[in-house]
């Protein structure tokens, strides 16, 4: 407890800066919706002349004028690319920062396992972005109520539900490799949260890329796929979760036996 | 009950391909005040993060108070303080912040402890460490090492950055320590220190041990200092080392026949002479400088 207590309270700062800003655009996005529902016809006629552009955002199979097809694109992907930089940045500097700042001589000279270590720092990651996610999810149910809007509760807890799971996902991948590192990775975090949103636009732009679907945690969470299914796709989703697994255990496994320079 | 508090076996280190130790074997019993020779890359730290279990050992066996630092880790850290040769903190943190969690870490209260510690040593709890002298954070890893009152405490470089007056304090702090029966490893390159404080003591180079046994031992040579005010026939003499001439007589460390030397300086005129028995900086530099030279007549019991 210790560990998580003292990993919360060092990222106390960051946490607060990237809740802030995702839940303020995110409130802000539903703010603009009645602006959008009332100019739906010319932004509909100019979102399906885009073509691949139209594709790659699912906003193909989704309508803009209802709160469910615009929350899912527009709030989407604030959620989905903040969370997902937020999660990476987060699951990659965990381990690497006692290194690269040289604070592991410090923390691991006292009588604690580095499994415990491990441990602590996970669960430190695990709480952030589940408290994160909550807030959110609670000011934006807020702020769809206060524009009068009916709130599509399960559409809105699925959509959010998936991003949690990417989030997740991205924050255990990285874990993993932060274990390996010895100096920030930071850019391999950003750089990872970046790959893997681009890697659906293009999954989603070409047929011959749709298998790229498998590789990325965004698929999950396509608006479109979401509100027309009424669940999240499963198969997917244990893909990530084998993919978050195998992060876990590699940290786990790297890092009990890792020498600390 | 094992009396040896740290006792390593042909400990070996290597990165890949890289030398840090070689068959370091090492035996520090129960209350000593050992010191730990060695200039910079000679794998002192090597050692040390190896006893502290920071890093695996290549081949060998490293066990503290009888118990194998791999296994029984926790164990052994719950009873060893350790004052790293450099000093990094959380930022963001007070020094009572980390006195704090360091205690936490341990699972004790040494508050008390630690306001003790911070009033001898001049410390102010409540400054932040990224506003701290490089002095002062020093203080707060060595209140960090000591608050637990541990049974064996590792102290890496531990003047580096105190003045004079605390390092006076910090050694003060030590043998009180060392008098209560707390076992004390010292590392540092600053031979007064161990000289000073330590009884026994081993000398580290190239990542092996050179020599070890009791400081008064590493002193007691037949070497001597020899300074002369005048002239005379330093050829006629074997065993000279270190001949350093001056316009107004020589300085050298003499290793050879005590007549001999007096004989050739009867030969000689000489208006001064001074014979004294070097001290352990200049052999321990002469064990570095010529190691092969001093083995022709062995000051130390080598290892």
């Amino acid at each position: 407890m210790t560990i998580i207590k003292h990993e919360l309270r060092q990222n106390r700062t960051a946490f607060a800066l990237w809740t802030t800003s995702i839940a303020f655009l995110l409130i802000v996005c539903v703010f603009l919706f009645p602006e959008m529902k009332g100019e739906m016809d010319s932004v509909g006629e100019l979102f399906a002349s885009m073509g691949s552009f139209t594709a790659a955002f699912g906003m193909d199979r989704l309508n803009f004028g209802t709160l469910t097809g615009y929350y899912s694109i527009e709030c989407g992907n604030i959620l989905g690319l903040g969370g997902a930089l937020f999660s990476s940045l987060l699951g990659i500097s965990s381990l690497s920062k006692e290194e690269k700042d040289r604070t592991a001589e410090f923390l691991l000279t006292h009588p604690i396992s580095r499994t415990r270590v491990v441990t602590g720092k996970l669960a430190a990651v695990l709480t952030q972005i589940a408290v994160m996610n909550l807030i959110i999810l609670v000011l934006s149910l807020l702020s769809i109520a206060l524009i009068g809007e009916d709130i599509p509760f399960r559409e809105l807890l699925l959509i959010h539900g998936a991003y949690f799971l990417l989030q997740l996902e991205l924050a255990c991948v990285c874990f993993g490799i932060s274990a390996f590192l010895r100096r920030s990775g930071a850019g391999i975090g950003m750089g990872l949260a970046a790959a893997a949103y681009f890697l659906n636009l293009v999954a989603n732009i070409s047929e011959s890329a749709h298998f790229l679907h498998w590789l990325t945690p965004f698929a999950y969470c396509e608006g479109a796929d979401i509100i027309a299914n009424g669940s999240l796709d499963g198969g997917r989703i244990a893909v990530g979760t084998v993919l978050a697994a195998v992060g876990v255990a590699a940290a786990y496994r790297k890092y009990i036996r890792k020498d600390i320079r | 009950m094992n009396e040896n508090v740290i006792q390593t076996e042909n400990l070996t280190k290597y990165y890949g391909q890289t030398r840090g130790i070689e068959q370091i074997s090492l035996t520090v019993p129960r209350g000593d005040f050992f010191g730990f020779i060695g200039p910079n890359g000679a794998g002192k730290s090597t050692t040390i993060r190896t006893l502290l279990g920071l890093i695996r050992p290549t081949g060998g066996v490293a066990k503290l108070f009888g118990l194998d630092m791999i296994n029984d880790r926790e164990q052994i850290l719950s009873r060893v303080g350790y004052l790293p040769s450099e000093t990094s903190f959380y930022p963001g943190m007070r020094v009572r912040d980390v006195l704090k969690l360091s205690a936490e870490l341990r699972g004790r209260g040494c508050t008390e402890a630690a306001r003790l510690l911070c009033g001898r040593l001049q410390l102010d709890p409540a400054r932040k460490v990224d506003e701290l002298s490089l002095g002062n954070r020093k203080k707060t890893a060595i209140v960090c090492a000591l608050q637990h009152n541990p049974d064996l405490l590792i102290l890496d470089e531990p003047t580096n950055g105190l003045d004079p007056l605390m390092q006076r304090e910090f050694f003060e702090i030590l043998r009180e320590r060392s008098a209560g029966g707390t076992t004390i490893f010292l590392s540092s390159h600053i031979l007064s220190e161990i000289q000073h404080n330590c009884a026994h003591a081993a000398i580290i180079r190239d990542g092996r041990i050179i020599a070890s046994g009791s400081v008064k031992d590493l002193s007691r040579t037949g070497a001597r200092r020899v300074s002369i005010r005048g002239r005379m026939d330093y050829d006629a003499l074997s065993g000279v080392k270190n001949l350093c001439i001056s316009p107004d007589g020589a300085d050298f460390l003499y290793n050879g026949d005590m007549q001999a030397l007096l004989a050739v300086m009867a030969n000689g005129t000489i208006r001064d002479v001074s014979i004294t028995e070097p001290d352990l900086e200049e052999i321990f530099l002469h064990c570095y400088t010529d190691q092969r030279k001093a083995d022709t007549n062995q000051p130390f019991q080598s290892t």
